[in-house]
């Protein structure tokens, strides 16, 4: 007896659904039995991974705010991932974004004004599509991967954050650590529930999720995108501008990148750090996927992986396991993921190998 | 004169993780299959390869682990692309995503580790030649095998009846299935490859050229060895030559900082991703040289039925 693959007529829709459903439960068994392996009882382990961390009000108020870039980013990069545009360097926009963010935060330090909070917004999403733009460029004017290019900006965003908090922009009575000054309250998002950390950010990124979904599933140019993504030929033919998806594509996802890593500096964090982002722009191209490239699904992923990142933590303080567990588990979600959307396509069929099914003939004769 | 030799030898030194992982690769995407997963694998093959020979204090069984460890990575990647028909592109960012996390999980016991700094092979006679001795003979045997790794691969591809079948299968595995070649088998065989090879990328890093393990210390190697492939235009001999460019880029901030040159470090540290970037702007404006140069069918998927 032998298993095979068996295409199916049409993609199954309900496998759509359920696969996302399949990778969670997967990536769970797989971490009971790591767990059981590490030496830890894995009952214990589980609720303090899943459970503990949103046990009560401000966990469920940390979970909403390491969510929040989570989505942020991802449907941003959705919008291009639907149009086969891969941009897998939202790390490095965000990190612009933080920058250009900071730049504006530290510009007006001490400012009774208004609006400096809503000019760093609009800086981090400039710095973001800057960012963005250098691989779109380069891919529509010299056909260059845009996945390398995007990728390696990362890197270099990197290195630009960490020259300015060592040279310029050092805060001068910071003991001599690479940072900036602290941002004042006016460059800081005001809480959303008090006593918590959980700040506007989160309704920024709720209201791109509702964008997102009116662009990507209710707009023509949404429909071009997935026309694109879906028959390359056939958007050439009915004549949409392959380079300006490219462009919209990149420039959606470096916009909200962006404004995910000015939410960083004038949340969480409230100044300019060597690190500004706990590998947010990486993580959110997992849920952009595990999402389905839909908004909806991608709100429950963040979720999702937002947890992730909280029972890494979790885990790291009651179980002392590495928080690097989080990665492990980010990564094995996607694999699972991908492997599920197998029974998208395909049906499993069992089939009886040549031998097996002479005896069985024989047998019958 | 000293130093342009201590240049060039360092070069090399720091091209070799490209050279073992652009050349795996190589292979890997001649047979079509188009791995994105080599930074995850370089990882993994590093810290495994450290984490053993700090263990059994054999440098040896260290690089076995390595390679081993990169098998296993690629392995991941080969059953969900070509079993299972995921998206390449998508499962070697997973790939590269996991093996990030694998790699600063099983690395963790081993940050304040260091490994012994393995004493160099000089090559009797030929590391006497003046400059070219001591810029090429001078080296850690695993230099010496990343020669005899180009050579073989050089062979195999072009002059090997299995580098044909392998070559074929790239170009239209359509074609290979009609004449009877297995064609999931060797894109298997070629993926593994590629992942041995990335791994023992990672080996060279972490337990010859630092030595030690810190998390994330490929630092985008793997993805400039997929850059290499593409501006050495899946040329062997070219992949050489870009891999040591690479490595001269890389050690230029050492070699500024001891000559008293004031750059700023980060400027010079962002360098080879400049780098990568504008080679591969120059190479790809030219979309003809890659349309006639790539294997035509990398990154797509085939099904035999």
């Amino acid at each position: 007896m032998r298993l095979k693959l068996e295409a199916r007529a049409e993609p199954s829709p309900l496998m759509g659904y359920l696969s996302p459903l399949l990778a969670a439960g997967l990536t769970i068994i797989a971490g009971f039995i790591l767990f059981s392996v590490l030496g830890k009882n894995p009952l214990q382990a589980f609720y303090t991974f899943f459970v503990h961390p949103i046990r009560d009000l401000n966990g469920i108020a940390e979970l909403l705010l390491k969510a929040s870039p989570l989505m942020l980013i991802a449907v941003g990069l959705a919008c291009g991932y639907r149009a086969n545009v891969w941009n897998i360097g939202a790390e490095g926009q965000l990190v612009l974004g933080a920058i250009f963010a900071g730049g504006v935060a530290l510009y007006f330090y001490g400012s009774d004004s208004k609006f400096v909070l809503p000019m760093m917004v609009v800086a981090g999403a400039i710095g973001g599509m800057l960012w963005a733009a250098i691989p779109a460029l380069l891919r529509t004017r010299f056909n260059t991967n845009e996945i390398l290019v995007s990728l390696m900006l990362v890197y270099v965003a990197n290195l630009l954050l960490s020259w300015l908090v060592n040279e310029p922009w050092r805060d001068p009575e910071g003991f001599n650590f690479p940072q900036t000054k602290q941002f004042t309250e006016t460059a800081l998002y005001p809480a959303l529930i008090a006593g918590t950390r959980l700040n506007v950010g989160f309704l920024i990124s709720l209201a791109a999720i509702a964008a997102g979904y009116l662009f990507l599933n209710r707009s023509f140019k949404g429909f071009q995108m997935r026309v694109a993504g879906l028959a390359d030929a056939a958007a050439k033919y009915a004549g949409f501008n392959a380079n300006g998806m490219i462009w919209l594509g990149l420039l959606l996802g470096g916009a909200a990148a962006g404004i995910a890593g000015m939410g960083e500096v004038a949340g969480p964090i409230g100044q300019l750090l060597p690190s500004v982002s706990p590998g947010y722009g990486f993580a959110a191209i997992i849920v952009a996927f595990v999402g389905r490239l839909h908004p909806v699904g991608i709100l429950l992923a963040s979720l999702l992986m937002s947890l992730l990142y909280l029972g890494g933590e979790a885990a790291q303080m009651e179980l002392n396991l590495p928080s690097a567990m989080t990665g492990l588990f980010q990564g094995m979600l996607l694999f699972f993921l991908l492997g599920s959307d197998v029974f998208i396509s395909y049906r499993v069929k069992v089939v009886q190998p040549p031998k097996a099914q002479a005896r069985l003939k024989e047998a019958a004769a | 004169m000293d130093t342009i030799v201590a240049i060039l030898a360092a070069a090399i030194v720091a091209g070799t993780p490209l050279v073992f992982a652009a050349l795996g690769e190589l292979v890997t995407e001649k047979a079509g299959v188009l791995n994105l997963g080599v930074e995850g694998t370089m990882l993994v093959g590093a810290v495994s390869g450290f984490a053993t020979a700090a263990t059994t204090g054999n440098v040896w069984f260290g690089v076995l682990a390595g390679m081993v460890a990169g098998v296993l990575m690629s392995g991941i990647f080969a059953i969900l692309t070509l079993n299972l028909m995921a998206n390449q592109v998508a499962s070697g960012l997973a790939l590269t995503l996991f093996g990030v996390g694998l790699s600063a999980f099983m690395g963790k016991p081993y940050e304040s580790v260091t490994l012994a700094a393995q004493a160099p092979l000089e090559i009797p006679l030929l590391s006497q030649i003046p400059v070219l001795g001591p810029v090429l003979f001078k080296h850690q045997i695993l230099v010496y095998v990343s020669w005899a790794l180009f050579a073989g691969v050089s062979w195999f591809l072009y002059k090997s009846r299995a580098g044909l079948v392998l070559r074929s299968i790239g170009e239209s595995p359509e074609s290979a299935h009609a004449i009877g070649y297995p064609v999931i088998r060797i894109r298997y065989l070629a993926t593994l490859f590629g992942g041995a090879m990335a791994g023992l990328g990672g080996v060279h890093l972490a337990e010859f050229y630092t030595p030690l393990w810190v998390e994330g210390m490929v630092a985008g190697r793997g993805w400039i060895a997929l850059a290499l492939v593409v501006f050495a235009t899946w040329r062997p001999a070219r992949v050489m030559v870009g891999a040591y460019l690479f490595g001269g880029v890389t050690i230029a901030q050492f070699f500024a900082q001891g000559a008293g040159v004031t750059i700023t470090a980060q400027f010079l540290s962002s360098l080879p991703y400049l780098a990568t970037i504008i080679v591969l702007v120059f190479i790809s404006r030219d979309m003809a040289t890659i349309r006639l140069n790539a294997p035509v069918s990398l990154g797509r998927p085939y099904r035999p039925d």
